[in-house]
C-alpha cells in the first residue's frame, strides 16, 4: 500500500510528499522482519528507480513467498529527481549531510527527521546510490570500518562485485546510513552505475542480491540466485587517479577490466590545439572499478579508482 | 601593499582561475581576511574591496604597525560569480565545505588546499560568510565551538552580538572550523546581505574589522568604540516556524523588538490573497534572523529570536 511518510506544502498550490510502498504478507504473526529499500536522495542518481520497480514487480508477482515487510522508498528527494537536480532545490546542503535531521530546522531538515523516524525500528535498510554524472561505478557496497564486522557478512548476499571498507570521516556522520546504523538499523550503502542513467544489468544484479539477502533474513521464501563472491577491500588497496591538466578526457581502458602497472588509462586532450595535455598510465596492477564518464575535466577531477592486486 | 596570485588553476574552456591576495605590512602573520567563497557573495566581495581600499590609505599614511602582516583575499570563487552560480561551476561543490583541502584530490579540494596553505598560520582569521538558510541577520560575529574559540576576542569587533555555534558534522569542513583547528583565532562576520550590496551594513562590517585590527595592535585607526557584544549560544535562539506555505509578508525584521503574541509575519494565499496564517511571537525578545524571500515553504524556520532580551 502506498503511504505518505511526510509531506510539506510548497508555496503555490503543491504538496511535497515523500512516499513509500509497503508490501506485507496477508497473514502476519506480528514478528515479521522489516526491510527498507531507499533511494533518490540525490536527484541525479536514478539507478535505484529501476531497482525499486523490479523489487516491487517480483514481489507482487509472488506474494505467496513474502514472509516479512518490505518498505520501498523510491525518492527521498522527489523535487530533485523531478527537476534533474542533485540536491534539494533552493537548499544549500547535500541531503545526505543533514541526517538525522531536525524538527526545528529548515524544511529539508524537518523532512530528514521524519524519514529517519519512519525507517527507525526496521531490521535492515539498503540505501541505493548511483555515483554522480561524472563517474561510473561497478556494483559495490561501501561500509565504514566501525560497522564492518556487522555489515560485511550481510553485504556479501547483495550480489555485488566489490565491498569497500573505508575509514570513518566526521563529515559522513551526517549521512542517512550512519544515522540508521547508530540506531541499530543495519544499513548498507550501495553505489553503482552512473548519474542520470539506468544500467539495467547492474540493477538486475542488485535486485537478485536483495532477494538473496531477504531470503537469508527470512523476509522472502522464494527461489533466489546464489550471490557472487565479492572482493572485499580496504582503503589501502585502492589507488586514485586524478586529472593533472584541464581538458577533455578520452579513456582507453574499459570499466571493470584488469590493467597492469604502466598500461594506458586514457588521455586528457585539448580540442583547440590537438595536443595531449596529460597521458595517464595505471600506477598499479589491478581493476578499474571507478571510471570517469563525463569528459570535461579540471585539474583534480577524479579519473579512475583502481583496486590493486586483483586479477580475475 | 603587494598584490599577488596565491593560487591558480587552469580551466578547459575559460580563463584560468586566479585567487589574489593583498598583503599589507611585513612581518608576523597577524591577520587574514577572506571574502567571497561562493558565487553569490557580492556583499562579502564588496566589503573586502572596501577593506583593501581603507588599508591602502592607512598604509600610505604609515598606519600599518611594523613587524605585522595583514593578508586580504577578496574572492576565491569568482568563476561562479561571473556566471551567476553559487557553487563551483562544473560539479556544484561548495569550496567552503572542502577545508582543509587536499592537494591531490578533486578540483575544489585542491582550490581549498591551495588557498588554505596561504591563509593558515595567521594569528587571526576573519571570513565574510553567508548562511545556508535564506534570510537577513543582525550583523554579528560567529564562532564555532571547537574548544579553541575565544569569545572575548570576538567582542573586540564591537558588533552588537557574538554567536557561538556548536559544530555539526557538515561544519567540520568549513574554513572557520579548520582555521581554529590550525590554531588561528577564527571569526565569521555576518552582515544583513549576500547577493546584493547593503552599503550601511558593509560600512559597519568594514568599521568592525578596522576596530578589531586596531585593538589587536595591527593598525593605527581612530574609530568609534562600537558595542560591548551580547554573547549568544545558537541553541538558545528560539526558532519560529511557518506552519503553512504561501506568500510571505514580513512585518518584523532583524533587530526589531517583539512582544509575546505580536504578529511577526503573515502568510497569504497565493491565489486568493487571504491571510491564511499569522505568525505570532512566541516570546518577548529581539529578532536575530528573518526569512527574506517572498515565498515560504511549510515547516520552514522564518525567524530566530533572542529570548527575553531588551535593547
Amino acid at each position: 500500500m502506498v503511504e505518505t511518510v511526510v509531506s510539506s506544502a510548497l508555496p503555490v498550490d503543491e504538496l511535497l510528499s515523500i512516499k513509500k510502498n509497503r508490501l506485507e504478507p496477508e497473514h502476519q504473526s506480528g514478528r515479521e522482519k522489516r526491510i527498507c529499500i531507499v533511494t533518490g536522495t540525490h536527484g541525479d542518481e536514478l539507478e535505484g528507480q529501476y531497482v525499486c520497480y523490479e523489487v516491487n514487480r517480483r514481489i507482487q508477482a509472488h506474494m505467496e513467498n513474502l514472509r516479512g515487510i518490505v518498505d520501498i522508498y523510491p525518492a527521498l528527494n522527489p523535487l530533485g529527481v523531478d527537476s534533474i537536480t542533485r540536491g534539494i532545490p533552493k537548499f544549500d546542503l547535500d541531503m545526505n549531510r543533514i541526517f538525522p535531521g531536525n524538527k526545528e530546522g529548515s524544511m529539508a531538515e524537518y523532512i530528514a527527521s521524519e524519514i529517519v523516524n519512519d525507517i527507525d525500528g526496521a531490521d535492515l535498510c539498503i540505501d541505493i546510490h548511483s555515483s554522480n554524472i561524472f563517474l561510473k561505478e561497478i556494483p559495490q557496497v561501501r561500509i565504514s570500518e566501525e560497522t564492518a564486522k556487522k555489515l560485511v557478512p550481510m553485504a556479501k548476499y547483495l550480489n555485488v562485485d566489490f565491498i569497500w571498507v573505508h575509514s570513518a570521516a566526521t563529515v559522513l556522520e551526517s549521512t542517512l546510513a550512519h544515522t540508521m546504523n547508530m540506531r541499530n538499523v543495519p544499513t548498507l550503502v550501495v553505489e553503482m552505475g552512473v548519474g542520470m542513467r539506468i544500467t539495467r544489468q547492474y540493477c538486475e544484479q542488485l535486485v537478485d542480491g536483495i532477494f538473496a539477502l531477504m531470503r537469508e533474513e527470512e523476509i522472502w521464501d522464494g527461489e533466489v540466485q546464489q550471490p557472487r563472491e565479492p572482493v572485499v577491500s580496504t582503503d589501502g588497496e585502492v589507488s586514485f587517479i586524478n586529472a593533472e591538466a584541464s581538458g577533455v578526457f578520452i579513456p582507453t581502458v574499459e570499466h571493470w577490466k584488469n590493467v597492469k602497472k604502466g598500461d594506458p588509462i586514457g588521455d586528457i586532450v585539448q580540442p583547440l590545439t590537438g595536443k595531449i595535455l596529460h597521458h595517464i598510465d595505471s600506477p598499479v596492477d589491478g581493476e578499474v572499478f571507478t571510471l570517469r564518464e563525463y569528459p570535461v575535466v579540471y585539474e583534480g577531477s577524479l579519473i579512475a579508482r583502481i583496486l590493486g592486486g586483483i586479477k580475475r | 601593499m603587494t598584490k599577488e596570485v596565491l593560487f591558480r588553476i587552469e580551466a578547459p574552456y575559460r580563463d584560468e582561475l586566479r585567487v589574489h591576495g593583498y598583503r599589507f605590512g611585513k612581518g608576523d602573520k597577524a591577520a587574514c581576511i577572506v571574502g567571497a567563497m561562493r558565487g553569490n557573495e557580492v556583499q562579502q566581495l564588496y566589503i573586502c574591496s572596501q577593506i583593501i581600499h581603507t588599508l591602502k590609505e592607512l598604509e600610505r599614511r604609515g598606519c600599518i604597525s611594523s613587524g605585522k602582516e595583514i593578508l586580504v583575499v577578496p574572492s576565491v570563487n569568482h568563476f561562479s560569480m561571473n556566471i551567476g552560480k553559487r557553487f563551483w561551476p562544473s560539479d556544484n561543490t561548495d569550496i567552503n565545505r572542502m577545508f582543509p583541502g587536499y592537494n591531490e584530490g578533486e578540483t575544489t579540494q585542491r582550490i581549498a588546499a591551495g588557498v588554505f596553505e596561504n591563509i593558515k598560520d595567521y594569528s587571526y582569521g576573519i571570513q565574510f560568510a553567508s548562511f545556508y538558510m535564506q534570510g537577513d541577520f543582525i550583523p554579528h560575529v560567529r564562532m564555532m565551538d571547537t574548544g579553541y574559540q575565544n569569545p572575548s576576542l570576538a567582542n573586540l569587533f564591537g558588533l552588537p552580538y557574538v554567536l557561538i555555534r556548536k559544530p555539526k558534522p557538515y561544519d567540520t569542513t568549513t574554513l572557520n572550523y579548520n582555521w581554529q583547528i590550525w590554531e588561528t583565532s577564527a571569526f565569521s562576520v555576518y552582515t544583513n546581505a549576500t547577493d546584493r550590496i547593503d552599503e550601511k551594513s558593509a560600512d559597519q562590517a568594514v568599521a568592525s574589522v578596522m576596530r578589531f585590527l586596531c585593538r589587536m595592535g595591527l593598525i593605527k585607526y581612530y574609530g568609534h568604540s562600537g558595542y560591548i557584544a551580547s554573547v549568544l549560544e545558537e541553541d538558545e535562539l528560539m526558532s519560529v516556524r511557518a506552519n503553512a506555505a504561501g506568500i510571505f509578508r514580513r512585518l518584523k525584521g532583524p533587530n526589531d523588538t517583539i512582544r509575546m503574541g505580536e504578529v511577526m509575519a503573515e502568510i497569504i494565499d497565493p491565489y486568493e490573497g487571504d491571510v491564511t496564517m499569522q505568525i505570532v511571537a512566541p516570546t518577548d525578545g529581539i529578532v536575530f534572523f528573518a526569512h527574506n524571500e517572498p515565498l515560504v515553504l511549510e515547516n520552514t524556520v522564518v525567524f530566530k529570536v533572542i529570548r527575553r532580551l531588551h535593547k
